[in-house]
């Protein structure tokens, strides 16, 4: 009874709350619903698909369906047996209708992928890639602290560092392609003038995916660079002088004042470097195309698309295997960042 | 402020940083340097092998622009990368808006969950989506067209947009909200005329973000067009590639057309640009 007294004041004095309130419900599926649909289309339904194409074998065609004519002794099955031949049998017709031509295998993808080189191949350059690509992180920190200075000129400067990142990964690839040219290559003139052997980087077995990953931290390295700068202008002063009238600088400074504070850039750091190196696809394509010989510098984005999509054949079921796989290991990484902000949105 | 002010040193420490950076400068951009030096040197230098000499008939200033502009399909592959970018820009940030206003706004059951789907959609790999999508976009008849790169760049990037702006919007003071519904103003006009205007500085960060991702964009132009009529440039200059082949004079002077865009757009928008990069996190 208790809850009618208190309720009918509300619905009697004044009705707008309860309009408002409904509004307030509805108004932000409302809002949401365009982008909802949109994403779901583009990226939620298509991971799901992914999955289930893995367990097919797909050649990323249809095939136009068939039915009987009324009146010949075929059924409609037998059309559809006959496929592509149907259109020049007598009795069968098209039904206007296209058929996927998927075959369902099982696990058979993942099981050619467990005995395929290449694949291991590009599993281990991938190793290689976030391992190597982290280098981004210490060395943007270290250019950050280098240009972190109020001098003439200086807000030039810091553009000009973070330059590379500006500019696509298909025009980096090309510059550094150049970049490393054997013998006329700018990197090999200068070995050569320091009385080195000139090396063909791109051209061979054991350097080429290293020379890629140097191209690729061009531009993460500056990335992390301005992550790092803008951190360090909000680092507090106070925090800073207090510490100096203790006694600390340099490197101690550094790794026990100044980095702490750094956190939320060294995250977000930590975050985009993981992506940029299990994204790496642009420099591979351009600056060796996964050569030389067979993958030697394919990773598993390089792959998936390889086989997918070149001359090879569509091979569109062995493809999202591998595109599986990929995924599977970036959400690890996404379930770490979820997790954190999930901790965050409590904490706040 | 970390480290120590230069002007706090010696003469000496002071004189050797201002000798240092410049080189440093210069040594860290020598690769795109090396470009800008290609660009500009006749092509004979490079069949005579005088790659990083003066050259010897004199520079050709720019003439291999006008080449690359006149003799190939470069004016038409700029063009769809404007027609491709600037809608996306536009679509991705007017629904990240909405979306923004309706996870940072207001409290639902699955307002983190719909918030952290997008979150999540906008890290995975691109290739988990690539058949699906491509496939997608060839039953709407869309494949090798502006529309369908178009299309799935809106849907992409509104994920990374939605975590920006959210964010933004849950720091914007929730009085002034609270204070319109008081007022009786409706949820549309309080999205409108409160808070959109607020989001300006998101809304622009946003922008040159988008439209240097999407120019630079070279993984779905390939998967989802093929011919000149529809290709964005960095497609375009790969195609170029085969074309021009050890051409470097040419292929310099087209990569330096095509980074122009997003390096004239991070010049302009800086403050902005670096906003947007941080997501926030570094205020």
């Amino acid at each position: 009874m208790a809850s009618v007294t208190t309720d009918t004041p509300i619905q009697h004095s004044d009705p707008t709350p309860r309009r408002k309130i409904s509004q307030q419900a509805i108004a932000p599926w409302l809002f949401l619903l365009p982008a909802f649909l949109f994403f779901a289309l583009y990226v939620i339904i298509p991971i799901v698909q992914s999955f289930y194409i893995s367990f097919y074998e797909w050649n990323g065609l249809y095939s136009p369906e068939y039915r009987a004519v009324e009146g010949t002794e075929l059924t409609d099955l037998a059309c559809t047996e006959l496929g592509n031949r149907a259109a020049r049998t007598e009795g069968c017709e098209p039904t206007g209708a296209n058929v996927w031509t998927g075959e369902y295998v099982g696990w058979e993808n993942y099981q050619q992928l467990w005995n395929d080189p290449f694949f291991w191949t590009s599993l281990q350059n991938n190793v290689i890639w976030l391992l190597l690509y982290f280098l981004a992180i210490p060395g943007g920190l270290f250019i950050s602290l280098f240009l972190n200075q109020k001098v003439f000129g200086m807000r030039l400067y810091k553009s000009l560092f973070f330059f590379p990142f500006v500019l696509s990964q298909v025009v980096v690839g090309l510059v550094f392609s150049w970049f490393y040219l054997p013998n006329d290559g700018l990197l090999n003139q200068v070995l050569i003038f320091f009385g080195f052997e000139s090396i063909n980087i791109l051209g061979s077995n054991e350097y080429a995916t290293y020379g890629i990953i140097a191209a690729g931290l061009w531009p993460q390295t500056a990335y992390c660079m301005i992550l790092y700068l803008t951190g360090l202008n909000a680092v507090d002063p106070e925090q800073i002088e207090a510490a100096r009238l203790d006694g600390a600088k340099g490197p101690k400074m550094l790794w026990y004042v100044v980095l702490p504070q750094l956190w939320p850039a060294t995250f977000i750091a930590i975050v985009v470097t993981v992506i940029g190196a299990l994204r790496s696809f642009d420099l591979i394509t351009i600056m060796t195309n996964g050569g030389p010989g067979f993958y030697n510098t394919s990773v598993l984005a390089f792959y998936m698309y390889d086989v997918a999509l070149s001359e090879f054949g569509f091979r569109m079921g062995y493809g999202s295997a591998i595109a599986v796989i990929l995924f599977l290991i970036m959400m690890v990484y996404i379930a770490g960042f979820l997790w954190k902000m999930w901790r965050d949105e409590k904490g706040a | 402020m970390f480290p120590r002010p230069i002007q706090h040193y010696s003469r000496g420490v002071q004189a050797t940083y201002q000798v240092v950076l410049p080189i440093a400068l210069l040594v860290w951009l020598i690769p795109l340097l090396a470009v800008i030096w290609f660009s500009i040197k006749p092509g004979e230098d490079f069949t005579q092998g005088n790659y990083w000499g003066w050259p010897a008939t004199g520079f050709q200033g720019i003439t291999n622009y006008w080449t690359v502009f006149a003799e190939s399909a470069m004016p038409q592959y700029l063009w769809n990368s404007v027609v491709i970018t600037i809608p996306t820009m536009f679509g991705a940030v007017a629904l990240s808006c909405m979306t923004g206003f309706a996870l940072g706004v207001y409290r639902f059951k699955g307002n983190l969950l719909i918030f952290f789907m997008f979150v999540a959609g906008n890290f995975v790999p691109f290739q988990i989506l690539m058949v699906p999508v491509r496939d997608l976009t060839d039953q709407m008849g869309l494949y090798d067209t502006r529309l369908g790169l178009i299309l799935f760049h809106i849907a992409f990037q509104t994920g990374f947009c939605t975590l920006f702006m959210r964010n933004f919007i849950r720091a914007l003071p929730r009085a002034l909200i609270e204070a319109a519904r008081v007022e009786g103003v409706s949820e549309w006009r309080i999205f409108w005329f409160v808070v959109l205007p607020l989001m300006k500085p998101a809304i622009a960060a946003l922008c040159v973000l988008i439209f240097t991702f999407i120019w630079n964009d070279f993984f779905w132009a390939v998967v989802l067009t093929q011919s000149p009529e529809s290709q964005p440039v960095t497609a375009g200059i790969t195609a170029f590639n085969g074309q021009y082949r050890a051409m470097y004079h040419l292929m310099s002077a087209g990569s330096i057309v095509a980074a122009i865009p997003p390096v004239a757009m991070f010049f302009l928008m800086q403050k902005h640009f670096i906003a947007g990069l941080t997501l926030g996190a570094v205020k």
